[in-house]
């Protein structure tokens, strides 16, 4: 017996070193605790595609679409692990860990990017869009027997931001071949008339707040550019027309974004709450139960580097609830070195040695802390499935996974560990003074 | 040695009055649901002047959001929740916000579209119905080698609901006194609180058995006091480090978290309450068939209360 304690002891030193080792060294290519959005900042969008207006059976690679050029607007951000994959059939996910965003960027996330052109309409006609210059209807043309629109997607890939010699901020483009044809077609027909820029039902608008509606004075055939947008704008628009436009319109279902400052926060607090609160527990275990609480202290600490290790080498994206979940293990792990060294002083009472009291104690407490975790880990499966089910799924699946591994990794620390370390004192002297084990022989 | 089971008409009425009171408050105040399962938004932001919170209440219904509930962080910061705002909306009220009062900096943002909250809350509400199946199951079978298994399911599944409706009852009274709102962590306390309710009243069915395997006492009354008498100390001292653990979470993350944490709280608290008083009690009154002594017993103390 003696000597097996003492394989086992060696192998929980070698585990402690390990996982401590995990922690303060990065280990297979982990450098840092993955943290959630919640913890880091960053951005946790889930889009809507309208798919209305697609053919059956192309939904599939208009969603392909729509990750590929989401994906070329994400790349110049420069974040570090962005997650973009789509959702059911017809939902994208975002998550855009520890970036900072403004409004404005946000938005262009999801912008279409597609530019149409419109006309004047005449009083008789439908209008596709109205504003203060109009009831404008799409400026159309017939090429090759068939009626057109003129939008953004006749654009070469090359547009770009100049200036004139005003300092006016200029957005030049160039047509493609077929774009070349409707647009000599319609501008020729528009002499003197405006020609309106609108951007899904909006008009497009300038640096002044007002829409942008050029007056066509000549005939325009290869190449144009579009005047009164703001530098920032016009930068971002030449961006989005490059990297392509969506192919449907995507409209915000969920919108998590958090500053990296805030989530900062949390995570100096969280780190407080866990310290205060792993110290108040070891101070009542050692207090209350002398020389057992002090091995299952040891076994808490032992039990906090080996949770922590295993976070970060799976590993767990750590969220405010999966930390929640986290330290409130920490008070539910030595639950079952409590059943064990209230057991234990029963059997002592009853005049056994403490050899006897350690395997008896934990042999007939195995049976109740077995039954009790199956529970909680009943209920951290069952919270696991409802955080994969929804799109607010970060909260609930942390806190599953942390309480989960937390109770199972507890079964083995509360009994194993503590076990083997207090298996090294029987038959030592300290093992013979039962004021260490809270044991009087007076008491009842 | 104490004699908790003597007791046990006293703790069945503490329960039902505790119990009654959820049940009402629940009837009159509901239980106020979040953004997650009814839609909207909530800006968090920072002002960089003072601001007081009926001035800004005051300026967001100008701005046309009359309905706006406004809640203040340990931080300072301002929530601010409003039906679901675009991001066009959003800015526009930034802007607004800032020229009334000064500069401001958003540290979050949330917002849910009413097609994800309606999905959110009807899989949190199958979540709820399969935890108690599965824990209902889980039960029988723990106790399917004990005489009588069917009771200690039954009392442990009671004592089960009993800690879920007294955590609901009392959100239900904290949302229509101080506007709480329930939401997703609320709902994974509530699970968490079901699985800890029956982790405590398993340990103290756990050593009824054993005491029953023993022969301790030919009087199960004696049997099942006995027993709780031999966990109490296990009992309490799981749940006071539960209780340190919760404390912690709830005096140092604080709003962001409080939900959960009051949750928890109010559930450690009543669930060790109902793993010692009641679950065990029930089982107690099936046995010795003192039903009727109960309901003839149950009007006695509250006469004597008056007359005192």
């Amino acid at each position: 017996m003696p000597r097996r304690n003492t394989l086992v002891l060696i192998i929980i030193l070698a585990l402690f070193a390990f996982a401590a080792s995990a922690l303060a060294y990065p280990l297979f290519g982990r450098q840092d605790m993955r943290l959630g959005l919640d913890l880091q900042g960053g951005l946790h969008i889930v889009y809507q595609a309208d798919l209305s207006n697609v053919e059956p059976g192309e939904e599939a690679s208009i969603m392909e679409g729509v990750i590929a050029v989401i994906n070329n607007r994400i790349n110049p951000l420069g974040v570090t692990e962005p997650v973009i994959q789509k959702q059911g059939q017809d939902r994208i996910l975002v998550q855009l860990p520890g970036l900072s965003i403004t409004d404005k960027e946000k938005e262009r996330l999801s912008r279409v990017a597609l530019l149409e052109f419109g006309e004047l309409a005449a009083d008789d006609e439908e209008a596709k869009w109205e504003n203060e210059l109009g009831r404008w209807k799409p400026a159309t043309a017939v090429i090759g027997g068939e009626e057109k629109e003129l939008t953004s997607q006749y654009f070469k890939e090359n547009t770009y931001v100049s200036q004139d010699s005003l300092g006016r901020i200029l957005l030049v483009f160039e047509w493609d071949e077929e774009g070349s044809q409707l647009s000599e077609e319609i501008t020729s027909r528009l002499i003197n008339q405006p020609l309106g820029i609108f951007e899904g039902t909006e008009a497009l608008l300038g640096e002044d707040g007002l829409p942008i509606a050029p007056i066509v004075r000549s005939t325009i055939r290869d190449r144009g550019q579009i005047e009164g947008l703001s530098l920032n704008e016009a930068t971002s628009l030449s961006a989005q027309l490059n990297a392509g436009r969506l192919p449907v319109p995507l409209e915000i279902l969920y919108d998590q974004t958090v500053s990296p400052i805030l989530g900062a926060g949390f995570v100096d607090m969280s780190v407080k709450a866990g310290i205060i609160g792993i110290i108040i527990v070891m101070l009542f275990m050692i207090i209350y139960y002398r020389l057992p609480g002090v091995l299952a202290s040891m076994a808490l600490i032992f039990y906090g580097a080996l949770v922590l290790a295993i976070f970060k080498l799976i590993p767990v994206v750590l969220t405010l609830a999966g930390l929640g979940g986290f330290i409130l293990s920490i008070g539910m792990a030595v639950d079952a070195n409590v059943l064990i060294f209230e057991r234990m002083k029963e059997e002592f009472r009853t005049g056994r040695t403490l050899g006897a009291a350690i395997e008896t104690g934990f042999n007939r407490a195995w049976t109740a802390i077995r039954d009790g975790n199956v529970t909680t880990l009943i209920v951290c499966g069952i919270l696991y499935w409802l955080g994969s089910s929804i799109v607010a799924s970060a909260p609930v699946m942390g806190f599953a996974l942390t309480l989960g591994i937390g109770v199972t990794v507890s079964m083995f620390t509360a009994i194993v560990v503590t076990r083997t370390l207090l298996r090294l004192f029987v038959g030592t002297g300290l093992g013979q003074q039962k004021s260490l084990f809270t044991v009087y022989s007076g008491k009842k | 040695m104490l004699d908790i089971i003597g007791k046990r008409f006293w703790f069945l009425l503490i329960s039902g009055v505790v119990i009654l009171i959820s049940i009402v408050s629940l009837a009159v105040f509901g239980l106020s649901p979040g953004v997650e399962f009814s839609s909207g938004s909530i800006l968090t932001v920072s002002f960089e002047q003072e601001v007081e919170q009926d001035e800004l209440k005051q300026e967001l219904a100008n701005l046309g959001h009359p309905n706006t509930i406004i809640q203040r962080t340990g931080a300072g910061d301002f929530l601010i929740r409003t039906p679901e705002l675009s991001g066009e909306e959003k800015t526009q009220l930034k802007d607004a916000l800032t020229t009334r009062f000064g500069g401001l900096t958003e540290s979050e943002f949330y917002s849910v579209s009413p097609m994800v909250a309606t999905e959110t809350a009807s899989n949190a509400a199958i979540a709820v119905a399969i935890a108690a199946i599965g824990v209902l199951l889980y039960v029988t079978w723990a106790f399917h080698r004990m005489p009588k298994p069917f009771r200690y399911g039954t009392s442990a599944i009671v004592a089960l609901i009993h800690d879920a409706l007294v955590a609901v009852g009392v959100f239900s009274i904290l949302g229509g006194l101080l506007g709480w709102e329930i939401n997703l962590m609320f709902i994974t306390g509530i699970l968490a609180v079901i699985g800890y309710s029956v982790n405590n009243t398993v340990v103290v069915f756990d050593r009824i058995r054993e005491n029953l395997k023993l022969g301790v006492s030919p009087d199960f009354e004696v049997v099942v006091n006995n027993s709780l008498v031999e966990t109490l100390g296990r009992s309490l001292n799981t749940s006071l480090t539960t209780l340190f653990v919760v404390l912690a979470l709830l005096f140092f993350v604080g709003v962001s978290i409080q939900n959960f944490a009051i949750v928890l709280l109010i559930g450690v608290i009543v669930g060790t309450f109902s793993s010692i008083c009641i679950a065990p009690t029930l089982l107690v009154v099936w046995e010795k068939g003192e039903w009727g002594r109960l309901v003839r017993w149950l009007p006695l103390p509250a006469v004597r209360g008056m007359r005192e």
